[in-house]
């Protein structure tokens, strides 16, 4: 091996697209946006700032906030191949072939999936619970604050090499599950598929850390008083979510080890020849990938739980139910896997076993939905923002629920699969499920981690833009896939009478990123007029649940005194109390406060399994070398560290306290 | 500016309509997609039970129950109904074991294995997926063809399907449903079609830079067409021999209709039975395209 090889493996100067400006066109971009952050942050003097605040943090909340910018900055990233697919759908019929030739088109669909499931939900997802899920049960932190932290790094160093592919190299060009033998070295022979195989390993150890710590944390760090059955129903949305993260996650990590395996030793486990199989790998994707939509929905149907009754003023409606139907949708997602490839040609038992456990689901769905219409039946409801995604959800999602039963019968199935109808389907589920509880999540929560709360008429604006937009992009779409139109076609014949049909979702596109341009407007407005939209109280929506109880912002430590609970909707009941009883005039005596102290060490960790990753896609035994051992090194050398934990004194929690409400 | 906005929905319209005859899942032309088509209105129809009322009652409730409207009762602790949430188990529960009875009926009457009833023998057609295009091999014909497949009609159809490049789909939707084409795998569908017409078959799977033009045409005509046909294909002076097919199996693009005789023996089996056991009667090792020669380049 000679010493270029050696440090720089497969990497020349060629893997950099001169030849493409539309990518160039990104990676200047992109270089010229980190560039200016980069600039400002040297211009404000703020690196200190940033490394002792935020880099090194193992607060929750903060880690929270990082993981939610990281989700919306690929939210952007992941929208933009959106628009890039509709228009050339729009445009490339009979002779044209549109403005991406299908070696780009096939990586811009690839990364579209990867970015918004992987980079977008996930740590949307993970961002939501980090925020929440701590104020909710009383705790001052998770159970594992450094690895909290490890995990968020980590899924930012995966996001960070599937936008580097973009400069360096290629990103993989086989969909966003990578389906072999297409994603075999025999089919895909560049580093494509490298960057997703080491994208998604290395953020994907980050998630099941993350499902392990938030697992710990609701099963041990609940305040005194609080059963798994006074549990507010957002906590245990995400403990059902984090079972799977735990059961799942592994899966992944395994199919895409073995797929690394055939691809850089020829073994052969998905091969088409040599004893492999193909569809072991199918098979095993689905097991995680299955659980994987219920890891990301679960967590939107607890939004969903908490807003409807916070702004019907009345308590969930069937919480036992509903906690019940969560857990009959976690059992299920298991066992349903086979329903993406009944075409595989499996026999009819078997497909009819997977049809109906899959049309099942249907079941515990359906009774969580009528439990939110009658949250709000006979109730107050104000439609407030994170009000309207909950409303604009429910018949979204009836409609996807339907869709999505049709394809549970093996028999349509064989017709629609593969089709734009599914496409539309799923999208109708992720955006109206997911991406709006999501979105209301975060309205809902905002104030409580900025202390200020978002503008109201941009976030009416920006719901009308998104739902709109998503009826004219995806109805279009349900149509198409009965026209016969399959997924991932990079042009068509004119005479499929397609083109209309595209024009309206392309129409639909725009609509969405209208929205999009509100929702970004939102922010900075809301940040210029943070005094007038101060929270105040702490409590800006009439809450019920432990995360009202405290100020906003939230104090680092959470709570000054460990909240004892004896219902469910624990503050509410301590407002009604309060007003019947009036407050209580008790001089508080604060006590000292264990806390975390902040770590460097996720950090670093993450940034050699960044060198590691970078080595692996491009053979570079150096760098291999370097980032292995940084993290092993790095490891070791934290577990010699004994002063991981500090007291806030007394006198300096009291401090706090008396600012916020004086 | 009102007539301007007259034409623009006329167009638009006119548009949709034109759309709307091209629709083909509901314009089936086979037995198989007849069924499905049926089955699919079936299932849109018992889940609509459930979503109608859904998308009524949560409009109906947000606009009485609406926080400006004080004439309406308010109950703050009022959240639990077992007789309510029983009914919400329930109805859920009946409708989903009727489709669920449905789906199990359907699975075995429709399986893709199933061969279908006629009074007719079936012709067998052995499908294989290449980069990127379709070859038909009709081996009792002895003839093959690619991106072209004539049927006669009400005759059942057996098709045999496999792969030698990535994963396909082979699906023609007016005559009915898909099935993997996968290498190394033998795949089976069964299918008829009821009515003469050319009809759209494509691959419905990714596979690649060249699967957008992976369609092909399925022309269905009476006996006498088919057998013209298989007369014509048996006089095409390119045989499909092992050589030939090893070059046809190369990596290619928006490949045109083409007609071979002489199908080499066992053709079909030797494509798959080379992924078991490479070397297998002399089709060579498993295809590579990373080792060989695109014959039209993609640029």
């Amino acid at each position: 091996m000679t010493l270029e090889k050696f440090i720089f493996g497969n990497l020349n100067w060629d893997v950099i697209p001169f030849h493409m400006p539309i990518v160039m066109g990104a990676s200047i971009f992109m270089a010229i946006a980190a560039l200016s952050v980069i600039g400002a942050i040297t211009y404000f003097k703020k690196w200190t700032y940033l490394w002792k605040e935020w880099l090194t943090t193992v607060d929750h909340k903060k880690i929270g906030i990082m993981y939610i910018i990281l989700a919306l900055v690929m939210l952007l990233r992941g929208f933009t191949d959106a628009v890039m697919m509709r228009s050339q759908q729009a445009i490339a019929v009979g002779n044209s072939l549109g403005y991406l030739p299908p070696e780009h088109y096939n990586q811009v669909f690839s990364a579209h999936g990867t970015i918004m499931i992987f980079f977008m939900a996930m740590p949307f997802m993970f961002g939501l619970l980090n925020l929440t899920v701590p104020l909710q049960i009383g705790a001052r932190d998770v159970a594992f604050p450094y690895l909290n932290s490890l995990s968020l790094w980590l899924t930012v160093v995966g996001a960070a090499l599937v936008n580097l592919s973009l400069v360096v190299g290629q990103f993989s060009a086989t969909g966003w599950l990578a389906y072999p033998p297409l994603s075999e070295f025999a089919y895909s022979p560049n580093e494509g598929v490298d960057y997703y195989i080491w994208a998604l390993q290395i953020s994907g150890i980050g998630s099941l850390l993350s499902g392990i710590n938030f697992a710990t944390t609701i099963l041990k760090m609940r305040c005194p008083g609080m059963t798994m059955m006074k549990m507010p129903i957002f906590t245990w949305a995400a403990f059902a979510s984090m079972i799977l993260v735990i059961l799942a996650f592994p899966i992944l990590t395994v199919t895409l080890g073995m797929l690394f395996l055939d691809r850089y030793f020829d073994m052969h486990f998905f091969s088409s020849s040599f004893g492999g199989n193909p569809m072991m790998y199918v098979n095993l994707i689905w097991a995680w990938g299955h659980p994987e939509v219920y890891i990301l929905i679960l967590p939107a149907f607890g939004v969903f739980s908490e807003v409807v009754a916070t702004f019907s003023k009345k308590p969930l409606f069937g919480y036992p139910s509903m906690v019940w139907a969560l857990m009959v949708i976690t059992f299920l997602s298991f066992i349903v896997w086979l329903h993406h490839f009944f075409t595989m040609g499996a026999g009819a038992n078997v497909n009819a076993f997977f049809g109906i456990a899959t049309m099942i689901i249907a079941v515990p769905t359906g009774v969580k939905i009528f439990n939110w219409l009658f949250t709000m039946y006979r109730g107050r409801v104000t439609l407030s923002v994170p009000m309207l995604w909950t409303i604009g959800f429910i018949s979204t999602f009836a409609i996807g629920g339907m869709t999505g039963v049709l394809m549970s019968v093996p028999a349509i199935d064989f017709q629609v699969h593969n089709s734009v109808f599914l496409v539309a389907h799923f999208h109708n589920v992720i955006i109206g499920g997911v991406a709006f509880g999501y979105f209301a999540g975060l309205t809902y929560w905002f104030p409580k981690i900025f202390g200020f709360k978002l503008d109201e008429k941009l976030g009416k604006k920006a719901f009308w833009c998104w739902i709109v937009g998503f009826y004219l992009a995806f109805i279009p779409l349900y149509i198409l896939g009965l026209m016969g139109m399959t997924r991932r076609l990079n042009h068509y014949p004119a005479e499929t009478g397609w083109q209309p049909f595209l024009l309206v979702a392309a129409l639909g596109t725009a609509v969405i990123a209208v929205g999009v341009v509100f929702q970004l407007a939102q922010f900075v407005v809301s940040f210029k007029n943070r005094k007038a939209l101060r929270d105040v109280t702490g409590d800006p929506w009439d809450g019920r649940t432990l995360e009202w109880s405290i100020p906003s912002p939230a104090p680092f430590y959470n709570f000054a005194f460990t909240p004892e609970v004896t219902t469910k909707d624990a503050h509410w009941e301590e407002k009604e109390r309060r007003k019947a009883e009036g407050p209580v005039l008790l001089k508080p005596i604060y006590q000292d406060i264990h806390m975390p102290k902040n770590t460097a060490t996720g950090f670093i960790i993450a940034m050699f399994s960044a060198v590691f990753g970078f080595g692996m896609i491009w053979h570079s035994p150096l760098a291999i070398a370097v980032g292995l051992g940084g993290m092993v090194i790095t490891l070791i050398a934290r577990s010699f560290n004994f002063h991981t934990d500090y007291y806030v004194k007394a006198a300096e929690v009291e401090r706090i306290e008396n600012e916020r409400f004086s | 500016m009102i007539t301007k906005t007259r034409v623009a929905l006329l167009l638009f319209f006119s548009l949709l309509l034109s759309g709307c005859e091209k629709v083909v899942m509901l314009d089936p032309k086979g037995i198989v997609a007849l069924a499905q088509k049926h089955l699919l209105f079936d299932a849109v129809f018992l889940m609509l039970l459930i979503v109608i009322p859904v998308i009524i009652l949560s409009f109906l409730i947000v606009t009485r129950f609406r926080a400006g409207n004080l004439r309406a009762n308010y109950a703050p602790e009022w959240s639990h109904s077992t007789l309510l949430e029983s009914i919400w188990w329930a109805v859920p529960c009946v409708i989903i074991a009727i489709l669920a009875t449905i789906t199990w009926i359907t699975c075995h009457t429709l399986d893709p294995h199933r061969p279908l009833k006629s009074d007719a023998q079936p012709i067998n057609v052995q499908v294989v997926a290449l980069d990127w295009k379709w070859l038909f091999i009709y081996p009792d014909e002895g003839v093959a063809s690619v991106n072209f497949l004539q049927i006669p009609v009400n005759v059942p159809v057996k098709f045999r399907i496999t792969a030698d490049a990535p994963m396909n789909s082979f699906q023609i939707p007016q005559l009915g449903g898909q099935i993997y084409a996968m290498p190394g795998m033998d795949t089976e569908l069964n299918l008829m079609a009821s009515a003469p017409g050319d009809y759209r078959g494509m691959s419905a799977n990714f596979s690649g830079n060249g699967f957008s033009g992976m369609s092909f045409i399925a022309r269905a005509g009476s006996e006498e067409e088919f057998k013209a046909w298989v007369q014509k294909a048996k006089q095409s002076n390119t045989p499909l021999t092992i050589s030939t097919y090893k070059t046809l199996a190369k990596p290619s693009e928006n490949n045109k209709p083409q007609a071979f005789s002489k199908v080499a023996s066992n053709l079909f089996r030797k494509i798959i039975m080379k992924y078991m056991e490479p070397n297998y009667e002399d089709l060579g090792e498993p295809s590579d395209p990373s080792k060989s020669t695109t014959i039209v380049t993609t640029e």
